[in-house]
């Protein structure tokens, strides 16, 4: 029976066993033997057959119930309950740090006294909304937890996150009351509450000050392989890095992958430094999103979607790394685009290259439109193929790679 | 508290220079501590030795003030800004330097008042040429506000409250500190209102196993007040959020609960803007959880902030019954293993 | 001249590599060890063992721009690496990438605007790169996104013993550095060229956590406004007045045992000096004395008017005089001139 296949096989480079990959349509006999149409023939030393996409039903349920799932910034309990479920059958080891930092290891194959030590990073924490104060009337007026536009969130279905999950919105003025010259004027995060509909007496029972509230989204699927959802900046990363893992599990990789779903980014990029400081890793890459293209943005400014994650240069990053992850792209034929970005980006890679001594750092990331709204919108082959780059990356990085780093 | 508090309030102390607060503040602790020292930032530590967790507790001594940047043919300063001033609040003021050179701010003549900034206003010391000026003031002398405390019913009225009000409550709580396994780490730490910078380095010295921040926060009671949900006089609160920290939560809880156990009145508090203390020490190595209690101020950052003595009263407490509760680590924050 | 070569050498922040080779054959033989690191801080070690550990710190980077984008037409799109003013880039020659590619940054011609544009100030998205070519494909093959540019400008004498040219903040503090590591001090002495400072103080946090220094010097170039249409009080610092100490600047004050000591060896020296009169922006020492349990800094600057842009000037004798001042500092400390632990 004719099948897709992508076959991994080693190839000897310079003496050094070499992940190799091929895809290809062809007939696979008993002896693990594939011939193609060509007649080509390829035997196969690794049994690690895959359908194309053969895991993308997981990875799209997983990013549905990551992105439903509540974690805004420093309460990010509930969303690393989801993380660990759905990550620990892939990997050796877990931790959770005081802070909340999940660290998931995945030893490498290398038995050499010392091995290469890559952090993985990806951040699970969301925007969100906190209750300021209770008014009269039992409205809540609240403040950001994150950066968010005030106008984003006006008209929307909310749930609080009190001493249960409580149903709201976040009421406006109906337009027959508002005056001319207001029509005109963005809301101001001061000006806006949320109504839940019950007595004050009733709210004072149920809320404090401090609590949480989230736009109700369920992820939504649209035209083709796009998706919405709210936060999947960077819920999509933490995709990545699970489609990453899977990957590795038909690869072989000398080092040793700390994927960490970091807590706090969204405030200041503050968990990925605190992991990192507790790993101490040879070389870290973070995951994040970047801007799709949309209307109003000039071309230079975003990246398209459905062309492959974003790969990012410039003094935040470590060029061997970029060149390297740029080199494995071609290598396998996966599409990428180039992203230059002139200082400390606004990602975990600028907490990560400063850390202890200095990290060298890489960057990935996944075209993604309306960011920070509750629609934020991609394409599941960037996901997939961005998870797919980072897993050929790490199977090329050695111990000679590593130290390269620190020359320069 | 009261006269304590008249003590730390009156004291010269702004960023960078705190060597006068931090003296007084060394004679009211040291015989009730195994140590006391000093780092080259100017935090000032005293350590209550122990075997069990060890807990810092960070109280910042500085307060806001103004720089001397230059001084005119006519004897004229100008200044600008150690932490945060508004120009507005500055006109008219009195103000002291170290050696005791007094001023009075003034401003040069403007149309629109809501343009003004600091670059046009100057100290006056009274000298009549720069010669004159230079015998008492050079540049890069820093002034503070000159204010002596009110006592008005159970309130107080004084500048930098913001933080001595928070030195006053560690200052007690070291001297009430009740017998515990606890290792404590006191520190009156320097620069806070130029960037957490004393507890940035005084945690990373100490490396403890979390930290605690006693500061003033604002209130939201005053008429026309911007939303906040903290009142003066009922209670110190247990922060939640602020632009530096997210508390951790199971510190939040903890305190709420040893409040709760000890029937302490107390409040949440979120703030919008600002930081603490605890935005430097939570982001120390590997993380160490963070928590405050601060203790609600009105008029921060002018000399008539004003705070509740009843309040300080019950920041003490609750501040003491923390530092005293046994604490096991591995059970408050555990790092899952499967 | 050495500053004169530093100051031409290009070196955006993240792309230093030329000043960092320049620096590297220059004084590898004054050293006893030479290492860089994974950020690109070039590290000089001298007299390894002796007490007290001192970092001597000057920043190796410069602004400049990256290309971020092409048009159609082959114009290149840009980004600023560091702060620049806008308004300082329009009709400037530049050199891109490795290749130095030149190009110029053209403007809108004057008898083309409409009278309200030419009271507005150029922004960076009104500005391109032109390199010369027809189309896309073409500048493709030149440069990469990705790719930096910096300012093209011979350094020149000028006026009363002064220089023009670009990148004086910090090529001017690195020439002072590289003449101190040519010397013998009785401390260890660790002269760091530092990278990305312009961007976020980025490589000296990182280098001052690797040498756990007991004191660090930073070696920087400072405003001068010192000009026609400026107040006295604003003038930062004058040209021709010395080098000037930092007082405190937004992510630094200088402790008083540091300030005493650079008073008192200056007027002990004879050398003429100053105070910085600014305290917004900040230097590297903001992030190394906040390193560690904390370690004690000091900043001395060299006066620059029209920094951070392709024409700037310094007086030379301000440069000798900053040279004098930190080798005095460096031999006071040696003699035991700072207390620098803390009190018990």
């Amino acid at each position: 029976m004719c099948r897709d296949y992508i076959a991994i096989f080693y190839k000897k480079r310079n003496n050094i066993s070499v992940v190799r990959a091929a895809s290809f349509k062809g007939e696979k006999n008993g002896d693990n033997i594939i011939r193609g149409k060509t007649g080509r023939t390829l035997k196969l030393l690794v049994v690690n057959v895959c359908k194309i996409g053969g895991t993308s039903l997981e990875i799209k349920r997983f990013l549905k119930d990551i992105c439903e799932a509540p974690g805004v910034s420093g309460y990010e309990e509930y969303v690393a309950k989801v993380v660990r479920a759905a990550f620990c059958s892939h990997v050796d080891e877990v931790r959770q740090d005081r802070m909340g930092n999940v660290v998931f290891l995945k030893k490498g194959s290398s038995s050499a006294e010392r091995r290469p030590r890559i952090l993985l990073a990806a951040h699970m924490d969301e925007i969100g909304l906190m209750v300021t104060k209770i008014e009269e009337g039992g409205f809540l007026r609240f403040s950001a937890v994150g950066g968010i536009d005030p106008r984003t969130i006006v008209g929307q279905e909310v749930i609080l996150y009190g001493r249960e999950k409580l149903p709201g919105v976040i009421g406006v003025k109906p337009p027959h009351l508002v005056p001319a010259e207001e029509l005109g004027k963005g809301h101001k995060m001061e000006d806006l509450h949320i109504d839940i509909a019950l007595t004050e007496e009733r709210v004072r029972k149920l809320v404090s000050v401090g609590d949480l509230a989230l736009i109700r989204r369920e992820l939504i699927q649209l035209a083709g392989n796009t998706v919405a959802a709210k936060a999947m900046d960077d819920r999509a990363g933490v995709a990545v890095l699970l489609s990453c893992l899977q990957e590795l599990e038909r690869l072989r990789h000398e080092a040793d992958v700390y994927a960490v779903a970091t807590v706090q980014e969204e405030v200041g990029v503050r968990g990925a430094a605190m992991a990192t400081y507790g790993i101490v890793p040879d070389l870290g890459i973070a995951v994040d999103v970047t801007h799709g293209e949309m209307p109003g943005v000039l071309e230079h400014e975003a990246c398209k979607l459905g062309k492959g994650p974003g790969i990012t240069v410039g003094p935040n990053i470590h060029t061997k790394i970029s060149e390297e992850i740029i080199r494995v792209a071609k290598e396998y034929r996966l599409p990428y685009q180039l992203e230059a970005f002139p200082g400390p980006t606004g990602t975990d890679a600028r907490a990560i290259q400063v850390t202890r001594g200095g990290i060298p750092t890489g960057l990935l990331s996944i075209p993604l439109r309306y960011m920070h709204t509750s629609v934020e919108l991609l394409d599941m082959d960037d996901l997939k193929l961005s998870g797919r780059l980072l897993a050929y990356f790490i199977a090329s990085v050695d111990l000679e790679f590593v130290e390269g780093l620190s020359c320069c | 508290m009261k006269e304590l508090l008249k003590k730390l309030s009156e004291t010269y102390g702004p960023s960078g220079r705190e060597a006068q607060i931090a003296r007084l503040i060394r004679e009211e602790i040291k015989d009730y501590v195994d140590e006391t020292y000093t780092d080259n930032m100017g935090n000032l530590y005293a350590v209550k030795k122990g075997n069990g967790a060890k807990i810092m507790v960070a109280a910042h001594m500085d307060e806001i003030g103004m720089i001397v940047t230059h001084l005119d043919d006519k004897g004229f300063l100008r200044f600008s800004n150690v932490g945060g001033l508004s120009p507005h609040v500055l006109l008219g003021q009195r103000v002291i330097f170290a050696n005791g050179s007094q001023g009075t701010i003034g401003m040069e003549k403007l149309e629109e008042l809501n343009k003004l900034t600091l670059e046009k206003l100057f100290i006056d010391i009274g000298a009549t040429t720069k010669e004159e000026a230079s015998k008492y003031v050079k540049v890069g002398d820093i002034a503070t506000y000159h204010r002596e405390v009110a006592v008005v019913g159970n309130r107080m009225i004084g500048k930098a409250m913001d933080n001595r009000a928070g030195c006053a409550v560690l200052v007690k709580a070291i001297q009430e500190l009740a017998i515990t396994d606890n290792e404590v780490y006191a520190v009156f730490t320097s620069q806070e209102e130029v960037g957490l910078r004393g507890s940035r380095v005084s945690t990373y010295r100490i490396n403890p196993d979390l930290g605690l921040a006693v500061d003033v926060t604002m209130v939201g009671d005053t008429p026309e007040a911007p939303t906040m949900s903290v009142s003066l006089g009922k209670g110190p609160t247990v922060k939640i959020k602020d632009a530096s920290v997210i508390c951790h939560p199971r510190l939040k809880e903890m305190l709420s609960e040893i409040a709760e156990k000890n029937e302490i009145p107390y409040q949440y508090e979120v703030l919008t803007a600002g930081g603490t203390d605890a935005g430097a020490i939570h982001l120390t190595k590997e993380g160490i959880p963070a928590g405050v209690i601060s203790i609600p101020c009105r008029y921060v950052h002018t000399p008539g902030e004003m705070v509740d003595l009843e309040d300080l009263e019950h920041a003490l407490k609750l501040l003491k019954a923390f530092l005293s509760a046994p604490l096991e680590m591995r059970e408050i924050f555990p790092c899952h293993l499967e | 001249m050495l500053l004169k070569r530093l100051s031409e050498a290009s070196g955006a922040s993240g792309d230093e590599g030329e000043v960092r080779s320049l620096l590297k054959e220059e004084l590898a033989l004054h050293a006893e060890e030479v290492t860089t690191d994974a950020l690109g801080n070039l590290y000089f070690k001298k007299g390894i063992g002796s007490k007290p550990r001192v970092m001597v710190v000057a920043h190796m980077d410069e602004v400049g721009l990256m290309v971020v984008g092409y048009e159609k037409s082959g114009l290149l799109r840009v980004a600023k690496v560091g702060s620049i003013d806008d308004r300082v880039l329009a009709s400037k020659v530049v050199a891109i990438g490795k290749d130095r590619v030149p190009g110029v940054i053209g403007a809108k011609a004057v008898h083309l605007q409409k009278p309200d544009e030419r009271t507005k100030a150029i922004k960076i998205d009104n500005l391109y790169i032109d390199l010369g070519v027809r189309s896309q494909e073409e500048a493709e093959k030149l440069v990469k996104i990705g790719d930096y540019g910096t300012f093209t400008v011979t350094a020149r004498e000028a006026g009363d013993n002064c220089l023009i040219g670009k990148a004086f903040d910090n090529r001017a503090g690195c020439a002072v550095l590289a003449e101190l590591l040519k010397e013998e001090f009785a401390l260890e002495l660790n002269a760091v060229f530092t990278v990305q400072e312009e961007v976020g103080l980025r490589g000296a946090g990182v280098a001052a956590y690797r040498l756990h220094p007991d004191l660090a010097l930073v070696i920087e170039t400072t405003a001068a406004a010192d000009v026609v249409g400026s107040k006295e009080s604003a003038y930062v610092t004058k040209l021709g007045d010395g080098p000037a100490l930092t007082l405190m600047d937004s992510t630094y004050i200088a402790p008083q045992q540091i300030v005493d000591l650079v008073v008192e060896t200056a007027e002990k020296l004879n050398i003429p000096y100053q105070f910085r009169r600014l305290t917004t922006a900040g230097t590297d020492a903001g992030i190394i004395s906040q390193t560690h349990a904390g370690i004690l800094s000091a900043v001395i600057s060299i006066p620059c008017r029209y920094i951070h842009s392709p024409a700037s000037i310094i007086n030379l004798d301000d440069w000798q005089n900053t040279l004098r001042l930190a080798r005095g500092i460096l031999n006071a400390v040696a003699e035991g001139g700072l207390r620098l632990e803390g009190t018990a």
